[in-house]
């Protein structure tokens, strides 16, 4: 895999941080590339990840949708069956197993909706070790649950209630932490952001989903998929899918919340309306004022209600390797009320934003083509969300 | 010789230290900017450092935070801080550094922010998430024009702390402890020791200056006293700007600063 020198993608990511953590970074990156190619440690995060989280996820024909639209075949990479609902395990378990080797006591990490923070949770448990997770007020009421599981499974919620109490302030108050705790505290970061080697690092655990993908595909059709399509807040999912496809020849896909709609700054689409910057640590695209005051998010997905990118995608922006596109709350919640009826799966909103933009290029497309969708999360916590959507807008 | 390093040498005359404090601007006000840095004046400060609010101010502890968010409702922009700084010029010839984050610059444009600051009367900048590693397009935009002062901690390298000291201008800010801005936990022997390992490291090529979680005159003898070349005290004058009528803020912080002032003339 290619490393970026500096820990820079072209001008984007790198390392803005507060000195004080420049040691614990450094450490940090030195044993992530001691333990990244050793056999050892390998072959235990494989275990876990077959056993425990259960790898590899199906590529799932979606026969039913494809016909009914009547263009290309449409594959769901069904990230939503692993342990714990998300790809997020996939991440957790490869940190948390370093942070082991690297003898830290104690972790602590940051979560928006809750699902990096139970991944969190329960790769820590399955590891035995114990996590403190950093989530906005906000997030705590709009996900109660995943608070309860958290605590459930052993580890310790901090509301945060500084600035807009949500995935942003989280992180914020969790480089505090560490800022405070440096010397015995592994930050156990949640999507493809933050300072270098955290990007680079979340995505080779995430990759997994592509080269998983591009294995099933040559098994299927002998040949790497014709589209790719995952959602991005943060990256990570997106990330993991498309870095093991870069060099083929696919067309690839990023789907951003466009909330309301691009125009009425409700919205989350850092990449097809932001402006670069620096916030957490890397140079990236931000939601901004002219100020540079970073300005608050909406999505109807609390998983992608994010201002900032992580910065690969930044740079495959640029460099146009990569569309980014985006999905209304509107779009979103017909692809998973489609997706629910038409093939038995209920999506998360953020994997629905990615169906969404699937349903639109197979119209587009011919029967013989290919497109896979990661589907990154199961929807069961968004029920009620959805729910309240429909009573709202009486689609009932 | 720019006004931060004209400053350091005429107390180093004196035998003194330089006392600098921080305060947010418009926090609540600008009025009470205004009357407070009247109040430093009054009562001593050496150089003053202005803080320009920023939505994630990730190296800072609840009271700068809670300033900042305040700041920032209240309505603070730039060109508004520039006025500012005018007219704090017009009344005072003390050095100024402006304290930010790194976003701030960046999204003007490093080499447009930093000579728009310079004419209004800023004199150096402090960019607590502004690694070294990231700082070229910075620094050459700075050069010969402000002062660049970066930031060490207790546990930055020898090596580190020696490339650091090449690219820092004005003085070099030594953070106290592992913590946030505004975390008071007492004065730590190894606070006192990175002093102590800095001065040496740095063979009084540039001044030393201490900050994080500084308070009282107590904790200001004793920084002096471990070798530091200035002490840096920030929330203590938030709180104090927080709790005082507007007609008393001046006087408050006149007397509140010479009392701080005391323990920097040996």
């Amino acid at each position: 895999m290619r490393y970026p020198k500096n820990g820079k993608f072209g001008e984007f990511g790198g390392k803005y941080i507060p000195e004080t953590l420049v040691p614990a970074i450094e450490e940090l990156e030195e044993n992530y590339l001691k333990f990244k190619n050793n056999k050892k440690f390998k072959k235990e995060l494989d275990y876990y990840l077959k056993i425990y989280a259960g790898r590899p996820t199906p590529l799932y024909y979606a026969k039913n949708l494809s016909e009914k639209i009547g263009g290309a075949k449409i594959y769901l990479k069904r990230e939503d069956l692993l342990h714990g609902g998300a790809h997020k395990i996939n991440n957790t378990l490869g940190q948390a197993l370093l942070a082991k080797k690297m003898n830290k006591k104690r972790i602590i990490a940051e979560t928006g909706a809750g699902q990096h923070g139970v991944a969190t949770a329960m790769a820590c448990a399955a590891l035995g070790m114990k996590a403190e997770v950093y989530m906005g007020y906000r997030d705590t009421i709009r996900q109660k649950q995943n608070v309860f599981r958290m605590n459930m499974l052993g580890c310790d919620v901090h509301p945060v209630k500084s600035g807009s109490k949500t995935l942003k302030d989280a992180i914020n108050e969790a480089i505090r932490d560490w800022i405070t705790n440096v010397e015995n505290t592994y930050y156990l970061l949640g999507s493809a952001v933050g300072p270098h080697p955290y990007p680079v690092m979340v995505r080779d655990f995430q990759s997994v989903i592509g080269n998983e993908i591009k294995s099933q595909m040559k098994k299927i059709n002998n040949k790497t998929p014709d589209t790719v399509i995952a959602c991005v807040g943060g990256g990570s999912n997106a990330i993991g899918t498309f870095y093991p496809l870069v060099d083929s020849n696919s067309e690839i896909i990023g789907v951003e919340a466009a909330g309301h709609g691009l125009k009425s700054k409700m919205h989350s689409a850092t990449l097809s309306a932001g402006s670069k910057g620096v916030l957490h640590g890397m140079m990236t695209y931000l939601l901004q004022d002219k100020e540079g005051q970073v300005t608050e998010t909406h999505s109807i997905s609390a998983g992608l209600d994010y201002p900032g990118v992580g910065p690969e995608h930044s740079y495959f922006k640029d460099s146009k390797r990569v569309k980014y596109h985006s999905a209304t709350d509107s779009e979103v919640i017909n692809a998973f009320l489609t997706l629910t009826r038409m093939e038995g799966i209920i999506p998360a909103l953020e994997s629905s934003h990615a169906i969404a933009e699937a349903i639109k290029v197979a119209r587009k497309s011919k029967k013989s083509e290919s497109i896979v969708v990661t589907l990154s999360g199961r929807g069961d916590k968004d029920i009620e969300e959805v729910q309240n959507y429909l009573k709202k807008h009486d689609k009932n | 010789m720019t006004r931060i390093k004209e400053k350091f040498a005429e107390l180093n005359a004196k035998n003194e230290k330089a006392l600098i404090s921080y305060v947010m601007v418009g926090f609540p006000n600008e009025k009470s900017t205004i009357s407070a840095v009247r109040g430093l004046v009054k009562g001593g400060i050496d150089i003053i450092e202005l803080g320009f609010p920023f939505s994630d101010p990730l190296a800072d502890g609840p009271v700068i935070q809670n300033a900042s968010t305040i700041s920032l409702e209240k309505g603070t922009k730039i060109k508004k801080f520039f006025a500012l700084v005018k007219k704090i010029r017009k009344e005072t010839d003390i050095p100024l550094i402006l304290m930010t984050y790194t976003n701030i610059l960046y999204s003007k444009g490093y080499a447009k922010f930093i000579s728009e600051a310079k004419k209004a009367g800023i004199d150096g900048f402090i960019l607590p998430d502004m690694s070294i590693e990231e700082s070229r397009e910075y620094l050459l935009a700075a050069k010969n024009n402000a002062d660049t002062i970066f930031l060490i901690s207790p546990n930055t390298t020898k090596a580190r702390i020696e490339k650091i000291a090449k690219a820092s201008t004005g003085f070099l800010y030594l953070v106290a402890v592992f913590g946030t801005t505004g975390v008071k936990s007492g004065i730590k022997k190894y606070s006192l020791d990175a002093i102590k390992n800095v001065k040496k490291l740095t063979k009084n090529k540039i001044p030393v200056g201490i900050g994080f979680g500084v308070s009282t005159p107590e904790d200001v003898k004793k920084y002096v006293k471990a070798g530091a070349d200035a002490v840096i005290v920030g929330s203590a004058y938030l709180k104090l700007i927080d709790k005082t009528p507007q007609n008393q803020l001046e006087s408050k912080i006149a007397s509140f600063t010479k009392n701080l002032k005391k323990q920097t003339i040996i």
